[in-house]
């Protein structure tokens, strides 16, 4: 293969490498080497999208048409700006996953389901890469499935541990399914009346359809099933358990990349696709995703703060860190798009971090690390813990974090926008996040430590992926330039492709 | 059911043209309808209807887990393999026009693998899924050293 053809194939790379090294972990028995061609995946993953972003940086808008076949008939894969940040973010955290994976799933799950659980972690990487490139609505569709199993796979390993994995894996199969069943229906609707799966396609013809109330229907049906996807408040009632019943490596992947994914395809959606009939969006806009952003901030961050389980209560302020993307997004402003888009990139280093450290925790104390049992982990575990301080700060948005520049932007938005109440509103639920945040932080370096936990010591297998996200963390707050160039440029791409 | 000499004749009969017709629809894929997932359903209904008769154990001496499996990552592999092998001929994935000197010859010889791959999984997932419900017991839940098992014991070690 030529180096010209190796770039010619980027977008599909991306893709097709995860999903076809998938039946190889399967196929190998020993775990090790399953770990190593996880690991192997997701650095070319890795590579892709990195020079994917160079590409778009310097202003080319790529599409591929998968088997040659040109749109509107073939599938076509397309790759600007917002689709190469987000798939940069995604990878390099599934990578860092996958590097703090090597230790942690293999403890947690049986030696015999490694291999088959590093093909699903595989097959979950490559359908999520494939939500971002696709350019066909019902291509989308497929992929939602692929990484959707993939992910109920993963969350039922989980039963090793504690047996409600198998209730909360199924509940996501079952909810998860109804928004897929949403999202497709919503297709047909649109399907019908325009003739076109093809994204760039359906944009140019939905404006000129006649039947505008189909147009209303088949909107709202893609919608209402992505943001069941992206478990936007009140349909998150999946997330919390599958999160925190799920192993600890499979929590990180999934809190850092899986639902980034499903909130770039509502961005997808409302933009780029439907992005010729605005008055059809607004109204989506302004009266379901905002109000449901701020009430999923609240509804997070207070369930967060009544939470005694680490895990649920980091489950739970996901679904309040989703509420600022969706609402950046919502807002529909360049700025308020791109802040959106840096906080998908800050959101999922802060979770994956913090997933990533309860899961050395819990690695090092063998038990759910509830508020109770963290006591005195500060001085047993300092380098984990530290490390956890980090990305928690940056959760609250503290200056000089990652998270900070995040809530700067979105503030930034809101008052050019003079939404002065939703600013009233973010900034108080930054306060309230400091409750439940403060409350694990004093019972790891001032509480005692429990006499049970006296001989807990850190494993460094865990630090190295742990500590570049949680460096990341700080850099991103020092320097934010590239993010938030990106993020603009995203925003722009997004805007752009509409009109 | 092997006791009743009625359906294990049946079956013994029919096992070979189920396949066959399996086969004819594969290959007609090509053309018209049919192709790998019509005909891997209608091969696999030819296994299960041996393993219904004969009885489970009948079935996996027949067709081993092992093969299963390796047949299953097999067809996966060969479906991507096409597109992976079509961009090293410096074209797009899946773009079987690269796949020989002339178009259709690359057209035929494209969609024959990538059904046959297709064909492959279908019909391999089909006798697994046939197998996992069918070989399911109760008492699966109790033992076992499965998922459904504690991790643990690698921690006590």
């Amino acid at each position: 293969m030529s180096i010209y053809a190796l770039f010619n194939n980027l977008p599909a790379l991306l893709v097709v490498v995860p999903l076809l090294l998938s039946p190889i972990a399967a196929l190998i028995p020993s775990g090790r080497l399953a770990w190593v061609t996880a690991l192997l995946g997701n650095g070319i993953s890795v590579i892709a999208a990195m020079l994917l972003c160079s590409v778009t940086a310097s202003g080319i808008r790529i599409t591929y048409f998968l088997g040659n076949w040109p749109p509107p008939w073939g599938i076509e894969f397309v790759v600007d700006d917002a689709t190469s940040l987000t798939a940069m973010v995604m990878a390099a955290l599934a990578f860092l996953a996958t590097l703090f994976a090597g230790r942690a799933l293999a403890s947690e799950i049986a030696a015999k389901d490694v291999g088959k659980a590093y093909a699903a972690w595989l097959l979950a990487c490559g359908g999520l890469y494939g939500l971002l490139m696709t350019a066909d609505a019902f291509n989308l569709f497929v992929f939602l499935e692929i990484s959707a199993l993939a992910s109920v796979i993963l969350i039922a390993l989980g039963a090793g541990q504690d047996r409600r994995a198998l209730i909360a894996a199924y509940n996501y199969l079952v909810i998860g399914a109804v928004g897929a069943t949403f999202y497709v229906i919503g297709v047909g609707f649109i399907y019908a009346v325009t003739g076109s799966l093809n994204m760039a396609d359906l944009a140019q013809r939905i404006p000129d359809v006649e039947a505008g109330s189909i147009i209303y229907v088949g909107f709202g049906f893609m919608v209402a099933g992505m943001l069941v996807k992206a478990a936007v408040f009140p349909v998150h009632i999946w997330l919390p358990a599958a999160y925190s019943y799920a192993p600890s490596a499979v929590s990180t992947l999934l809190a850092a990349i899986a639902t980034k994914a499903a909130i770039y395809v509502l961005a997808r959606i409302i933009f780029t696709v439907f992005g010729g009939v605005p008055e059809v969006t607004a109204l989506a806009l302004e009266w379901v995703v905002v109000p449901l952003s701020i009430a999923g901030i609240f509804v997070g961050t207070i369930m967060a703060i009544y939470e005694r389980d680490i895990k649920k209560m980091l489950a739970f302020s996901s679904i309040a860190q989703i509420g600022y993307i969706t609402l950046g997004i919502g807002i529909a402003t360049g700025a308020g798009i791109a802040a959106g888009f840096i906080h998908i990139g800050n959101h999922a280093l802060i979770k994956g971090g913090l997933f990533m450290a309860v899961g050395g925790i819990f690695l090092a104390t063998g038990a759910r690390v509830s508020v109770d049992s963290m006591a005195g982990i500060g001085r047993k575990m300092p380098v984990t813990a530290t490390a956890f301080l980090i990305c928690g700060l940056s959760l609250i948005g503290l200056p000089l974090t990652a998270g900070f520049i995040s809530k700067l932007y979105l503030v930034r938005a809101l008052l050019d926008n003079q939404n002065l109440l939703i600013v009233g509103l973010v900034l108080a639920s930054s306060a309230l996040s400091v409750v439940y945040l403060w409350k694990i932080v004093e019972v790891m370096w001032v509480r005692p430590a429990q006499v049970d936990v006296m001989e807990i010591s850190e494993r460094p297998a865990l630090y190295i992926p742990l500590w570049v996200v949680a460096i990341s963390n700080i850099w991103l707050g020092l320097d934010a330039g590239w993010l938030v160039g990106a993020a603009e440029a995203a925003a722009a791409s997004l805007l752009g492709a509409g009109g | 059911m092997k006791d009743n000499v009625i359906l294990r004749v049946a079956a013994k009969i029919l096992f070979a043209p189920i396949i066959v017709f399996g086969l004819y629809v594969q290959f007609h894929g090509d053309y018209g309808p049919g192709g790998g997932f019509q005909a891997g359903v209608i091969i696999a209904a030819a296994f299960i209807l041996h393993a219904l008769v004969f009885g489970l154990d009948a079935g996996r001496r027949l067709f081993p887990l092992w093969l299963n499996i390796w047949l299953l990552a097999a067809g996966v592999l060969i479906y991507g393999g096409v597109g992976v092998a079509s961009m090293g001929l410096n074209g797009l994935f899946l773009d079987y026009n690269v796949l020989a000197a002339t178009q259709a010859t690359g057209q035929h010889i494209g969609i024959l693998l990538v059904e046959f791959g297709v064909g492959l999984t279908v019909t391999t997932v089909m006798l697994l899924l046939f197998h996992a419900f069918a070989g399911f017991e109760p008492r699966d839940f109790e033992g076992g050293d499965s998922v459904l098992d504690k991790g643990r014991s690698r921690d006590d070690e």
